[in-house]
């Protein structure tokens, strides 16, 4: 076995890495390059090999590979215990995480395992005088803090999108150490059931553009909706034509679709599009906002984001002061000759 | 059933928060309750109707800090304890979870523990983890329904939201639960619950009552610091017809090169 000093685990599922283990990858040969050595990846789960083999395509040169029917499915327990146990046996100085659901807890439950600390949902990482300083965004990203832990090994969790994703090299080759799991199935306390997969479309946290509606997209009093409806009926339909526009435009881009928490509320779009504070924090580089006013803790959600194009009826929506390129007007105009305009430059 | 619920006082999502000489303030903007654990409120006064049983509000913070556990007791917590202790002051997400799971150690044949999402103000989302790891419990995050209960055969099944969709998982009570927004509208304080919170004594809990020592941070917070301005110039796309408008805006979005 090699002692890489810094090494990261790749969150993957059903044999699919998420794109921000790779961003990780990528940090964590920045770091390793002020220690010496590489980076060593951790990959658990099962029938995952192909998620080893990128490792080292993205630029680990060591992998410690766990094959096990215990971490077919994602639990706590069985993935926890096993980083410990690594990390025990030959502790590395930096173990990072990307902030993935899963990343988030692992790394929450491994430093009560060895004791240590976890800089949590990192954006910038340097070394000053040979001491690792994170910076972190708190308070929705109104404040940064500048954030150090003495303890090792030291667990950072790095935000998605905020590390540049290396370029994968497959003639790149690296040793592959296959590891026993920590725990047996009898050692399980928990047991997945079942798993319905989200409908298909671009993950908000990995797009790199959004397109999002908000209340906006329900106010089109010329559309008459079918007989029959009451009148929620009536708003949730208009809203539907809206965020049929909103989706139009999303898919000549590729991009996400996004909601305030407005349209999320009042039922027009569920929850898993809700960009803010109580949603999914984004940081795309394009994020065109239709029919959003713009609330504090929607932008908390969105100011990140490189370039903002807002689309509002109002002249004085919040909206307007973070954005690049703003258009006062009604989105139903606006959405289907813009979408149109780009689809023609994009040769889609 | 025995329901722990955990509650933060932080200050109002809406609140201005700055950095000013070195520390943050939000002005006199209120503290209220963080705004994820009036989900978890909610959830665990459901189970508890459910299943017959009560609810406690539990806090770590100042001693006065009692804006979150009064907020809970008015939404129909039974009683509500706040863990306070100098020693308790600045420390971090590890150190508290220590103190947290110290306190549910304390109180007897705890069935089930629930977290809010994540603290708008610190933004960790760790302590429902940790907390479980240091209980030696199941932690099953991220909830958004519950689909199953049994206190006698002492199961629990949650649907959690993840990336990739939704899982239903299995575990056994006692559990540590945290629950997101998508498990449900909180219920609003009543009228009678309003005035029984703020009658209520809450006990607090020093280290000593507690038996531990004063758990030491690791983590360091060594500078705050507003982000950066963001130095954006607008530039509202005008034009006679909605056409010209798109066509404008469409070239203009091209020459950022981010599509
Ligand atoms: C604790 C807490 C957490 C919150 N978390 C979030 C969060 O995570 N995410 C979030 O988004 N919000 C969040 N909010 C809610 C937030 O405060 C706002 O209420 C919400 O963002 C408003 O959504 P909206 O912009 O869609 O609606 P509105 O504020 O009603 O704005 C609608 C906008 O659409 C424009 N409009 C109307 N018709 C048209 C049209 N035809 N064409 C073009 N423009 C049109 C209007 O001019 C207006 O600006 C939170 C609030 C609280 C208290
Ligand atoms: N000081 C505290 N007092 C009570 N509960 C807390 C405290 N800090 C965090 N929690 C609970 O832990 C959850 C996650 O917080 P955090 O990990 O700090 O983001 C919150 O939603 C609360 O339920």
């Amino acid at each position: 076995m090699m002692t890489n000093k810094v090494w990261v685990f790749v969150d993957q599922f059903k044999g699919e890495a998420l794109p921000a283990s790779w961003e990780a990858i990528g940090e964590g040969l920045n770091l390793a390059g002020t220690m010496g050595g590489g980076v060593t990846a951790l990959v658990f789960g099962k029938d995952a090999e192909s998620v080893a083999q990128n490792a080292l395509h993205y630029g680990a040169d060591e992998v410690f590979f766990a094959d096990d029917e215990t971490l077919a499915d994602y639990r706590a327990e069985p993935y926890v215990s096993l980083v410990s146990k690594l990390a025990k046996e030959n502790p590395p100085e930096v173990i990072l995480f990307p902030t993935t659901t899963r990343g988030r807890e692992i790394a929450a439950m491994t430093a009560v395992d060895i004791e240590s600390g976890v800089l949590v949902d990192v954006v910038a990482l340097d070394v000053e005088d040979g001491k690792i300083v994170a910076t972190r965004p708190v308070y929705a990203g109104k404040i940064l803090t500048k954030v150090t832990c003495d303890a090792r090994p030291l667990i950072i969790t790095l935000r998605g999108r905020a590390f540049t994703k290396p370029e994968p090299d497959e003639t790149r080759t690296g040793v592959v150490t296959k590891v026993n799991p920590a725990l047996s199935s009898d050692d399980i306390a928990t047991q997945v059931i079942e798993y319905t997969q989200a409908e298909g479309g671009v993950s908000l946290t990995d797009a790199s553009v959004i397109v999002s509606g908000g209340r906006g997209v329900a106010n089109n009093p010329s559309l008459t909706p079918p007989d029959g409806m009451d009148e929620k009926e009536a708003e949730i339909w208009r809203a539907q034509q809206g965020f049929k526009l909103v989706g139009d435009l999303a898919g000549v881009l590729g991009a996400a679709l996004g909601a305030s928490r407005a349209a999320v509320d009042a039922d027009y779009i569920p929850y898993e599009h809700q960009v803010g504070q109580t949603g999914k924090v984004v940081s795309p580089d394009l994020y065109i906002a239709c029919g959003i006013s713009g609330a504090i803790q929607h932008l908390a959600g969105m100011r990140t984001s490189k370039v903002i194009v807002a689309i509002n009826k109002d002249p004085e929506a919040p909206i307007f002061t973070l954005a690049r390129f703003g258009v006062v007007g009604d989105l139903y105009d606006i959405l289907p000759p813009l979408t149109e305009a780009l689809r023609q430059r994009l040769g889609k | 059933m025995n329901i722990v619920v955990c509650v933060k006082q932080v200050p109002d999502s809406a609140a201005k928060v700055v950095v000013e000489e070195g520390h943050i303030t939000w002005g006199d903007a209120p503290l209220v309750i963080n705004p994820w654990d009036e989900y978890a409120v909610e959830a665990a006064l459901q189970k508890a109707k459910e299943h017959g049983g009560k609810v406690t509000a539990l806090g770590l913070g100042k001693e006065e800090e009692t804006e979150a556990l009064k907020h809970a007791l008015a939404m129909g917590c039974n009683e509500a304890i706040m863990i306070s202790d100098p020693a308790l002051v600045r420390i971090d997400n590890l150190a508290a979870a220590k103190a947290i799971a110290a306190a549910i150690r304390k109180m007897d044949e705890v069935d089930l523990v629930v977290f809010g999402k994540q603290a708008i103000d610190s933004d960790t989302g760790m302590m429902a983890a940790q907390v479980a790891r240091l209980l030696g419990l199941p932690a099953l995050t991220l909830v958004s329904a519950i689909p199953a209960l049994d206190p006698d055969s002492k199961t629990i099944r949650v649907v959690r939201s993840i990336e990739e969709g939704k899982q239903v998982v299995e575990g056994k009570l006692p559990a540590v639960i945290s629950v997101g927004k998508d498990y449900g509208e909180p219920r609003y304080p009543s009228f009678m619950g309003i005035r029984k919170a703020a009658r209520a004594t809450i006990p607090v809990w020093g280290l000593e009552d507690l038996g531990i020592e004063a758990p030491s941070p690791v983590v360091l917070w060594s500078e705050v610091m507003n982000p950066p301005v963001r130095d954006v110039t607008t530039e509202i796309i005008e034009g006679e017809t909605p056409k010209e408008i798109a066509e404008k805006l469409a070239d203009k979005i091209m020459a950022e090169k981010v599509i």
